[in-house]
């Protein structure tokens, strides 16, 4: 039998959805027990709202007031120490979970899997390499905890309808005080949130500015969609980092992706991979980007765009 | 602050698609051109800049690999890193070996800082640095996009999915860099002259007393699905008409 350990990840009182993703993941290895840990300053909400996802038999609510802020080197000692008896650890492939999971796999003396893609057993599993152009059967060594990091992109969100026991522990962990937060420069958004949204909205180095980049999220608002960028129009400094997608940004999965004046890198495909429809709109017809799109319309954004826009609002 | 060790990987170049074999036994690597991992000139680059800055005295690049990895050693060199260690491993090491290669070289080398990149561009594990700190027991500021020291801190700005980070950390620490850290200089021609006089110690992985880690093993290699090339429209209204087919709108 396995015994799972899921780290959930939140933020401003609410749990992250790729805590439920990382969940449908778990689901996936036989004979298994799923429990859930959060650490917190204080985590009760958070523990019974991860007490009602589906498959989850119990959630492990560790409150510590070094837990404001979720930083890997303060949270790694913490779960090493509940480790024992856990099978399998896993954390979300997010910027949370690649800054902590491998703390915690060399503090238990083991190589982490990065990115699980698919489940093909208790050890065995495939990720992507290669910037996703290969995909890579691993299996882990059977003796040894398994601790990896889940592609959240591969996994839809687990349902509710679960009902489990929710245990307050506390731990006897070393915290570091090496490591301080100081604070989070986070671009206050009200459009859909980049990796959850059904629908995604990308402009590339082709807007050339900040300004023309309105045009962009004007679209995105007919659409109700999220937006998102190329690496090239976030270097250049017409977003923030935090709209970056592929390889080195967001992973995404939307039901709809529309990317605009992007040229389609391997290393921006990536992150598009598993979109339902990629729709491209670029000025020329070789860009690589319509290699991959199921619908292709070549010309010049600066027109197709406002009238794309007008023709939805309309 | 005295040392600064850099991580410098041989890696595929970035703008090489690779093909997996057709036995699904690895992916070709034969006549590719390969590189320094992107993150890693990077991370060299930062280095650079803080000993240029006066703030580090010494800026020792360190890879893990074959005698081939030399020429990627010899490249960091030319671009005024002060002097290379190749530990030598015929085979590719898993990153919980490499973490403890860098800890039994900092137990050498005795660095103020331990610079990385946050992830090898070939098995995009994303793990080496974070494995380092915690077996160093110091902080580790992943993701890296500003470095600013200040005597025995440094305030690092991160990036993360929702925007930037600030933290401050305590000296020593591990720092694994993103793309946007800095743009590293070009190498010149002179520089590379250079280069081959400055010094370049092999020393081979079993000489560092490091246990080797369980590595995943690796059972087979299969290209991604492709996706299907889809359809071309003329115009806005052919598009909004396919992605109403589609139930997008
Ligand atoms: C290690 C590494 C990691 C990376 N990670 C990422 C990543 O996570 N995400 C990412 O996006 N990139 C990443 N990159 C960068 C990537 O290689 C490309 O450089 C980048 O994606 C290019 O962005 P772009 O398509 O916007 O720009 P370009 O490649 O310059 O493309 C612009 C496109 O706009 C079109 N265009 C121009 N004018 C118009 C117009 N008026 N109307 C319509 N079309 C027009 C052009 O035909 C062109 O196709 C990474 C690179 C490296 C080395
Ligand atoms: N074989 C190696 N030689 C030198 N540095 C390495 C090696 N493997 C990993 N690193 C360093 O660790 C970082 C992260 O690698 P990884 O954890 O494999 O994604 C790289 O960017 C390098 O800085």
């Amino acid at each position: 039998m396995s015994k799972i350990l899921i780290i959930a990840e939140h933020a401003e009182g609410s749990v992250n959805p790729c805590t439920a993703k990382c969940l449908s993941c778990a689901a996936n290895i036989p004979d298994a027990e799923i429990h859930v840990a959060v650490f917190a300053v204080d985590g009760a909400t958070l523990a019974s709202e991860i007490a009602t996802l589906a498959s989850v038999s119990t959630v492990i609510q560790i409150d510590n007031p070094a837990n404001a802020n979720s930083m890997g080197a303060i949270v790694a000692p913490q779960i090493v120490a509940i480790a024992d008896g856990y099978t399998h650890i896993f954390g979300p492939s997010t910027t949370f979970g690649k800054d902590l999971m491998p703390r915690v796999a060399a503090l238990l003396g083991v190589n982490q899997i990065s990115d699980v893609m698919a489940v093909l057993g208790s050890h065995s599993f495939k990720r992507p390499i290669y910037a996703g152009n290969a995909i890579l059967t691993v299996e882990a060594p059977a003796d040894l905890p398994v601790v990896a990091t889940v592609r959240t992109a591969s996994y839809q969100e687990a349902d509710n309808g679960g009902n489990a026991t929710i245990e307050i522990r506390t731990v006897a962990a070393d915290i570091p005080e090496h490591t301080r937060f100081i604070e989070l420069q986070a671009g206050a958004s009200d459009r859909p949130d980049l990796q959850t949204a059904a629908k995604v909205i990308s402009g590339g180095r082709a807007l050339a500015s900040a300004e023309n980049f309105e045009i962009i999220f004007k679209l995105a608002d007919a659409f109700g969609a999220g937006v998102g960028a190329s690496r090239a129009a976030v270097d250049a400094g017409y977003v923030p980092n935090e709209m970056q997608v592929g390889q080195t940004g967001k992973i995404i999965a939307p039901d709809l992706y529309v990317a605009i004046g992007i040229s389609g890198a391997i290393q921006h495909l990536t992150g598009i991979k598993d979109a339902g429809t990629i729709v491209a709109i670029n000025k020329d017809a070789e860009a690589p980007i319509f290699e991959v799109a199921d619908i292709g319309l070549v010309g010049d954004l600066f027109t197709i765009v406002p009238e794309l826009e007008a023709a939805i609002s309309g | 602050m005295d040392k600064i060790l850099v991580g410098l990987k041989r890696v595929v170049d970035y703008n090489v698609r690779v093909r997996v074999r057709s036995d699904g036994s690895g992916v070709d690597t034969d006549g590719v051109k390969m590189s320094i991992n992107p993150f890693d000139e990077i991370a060299l680059e930062e280095a650079l800049r803080i000993k240029e800055r006066g703030e580090a005295s010494e800026v020792i690049v360190v890879s893990i690999g074959t005698a081939d990895a030399q020429q990627q050693l010899r490249t960091g060199l030319a671009m005024g890193a002060d002097r290379a260690i190749l530990v030598e491993s015929d085979t590719a090491v898993d990153p919980l070996t490499g973490a403890r290669v860098f800890r039994a070289l900092i137990d050498r080398e005795n660095p103020g800082l331990v610079i990385l990149g946050k992830q090898a561009i070939d098995d995009d594990n994303n793990q080496t640095g974070q494995m380092l700190a915690a077996l160093w027991e110091r902080p580790q500021a992943t993701f890296a996009s500003k470095l600013e020291l200040n005597g025995d801190k440094a305030t690092v700005t991160r990036e993360v999915d929702v925007g930037l980070e600030v933290i401050e950390i305590d000296l020593p620490a591990v720092i694994t860099t993103d793309l946007r850290l800095n743009e590293p200089r070009y190498v010149k021609l002179p520089d590379i002259m250079k280069a081959k006089k400055k010094p370049l110690d092999l020393i081979p992985l079993g000489d560092l007393g490091v246990t080797a880690a369980m590595p995943m093993k690796q059972v087979n290699f299969e290209p991604p699905e492709d996706r299907q090339k889809g359809i071309m429209v003329d115009d806005v209204a052919g598009l909004v008409a396919a992605l109403k087919e589609k139930g997008l709108l």
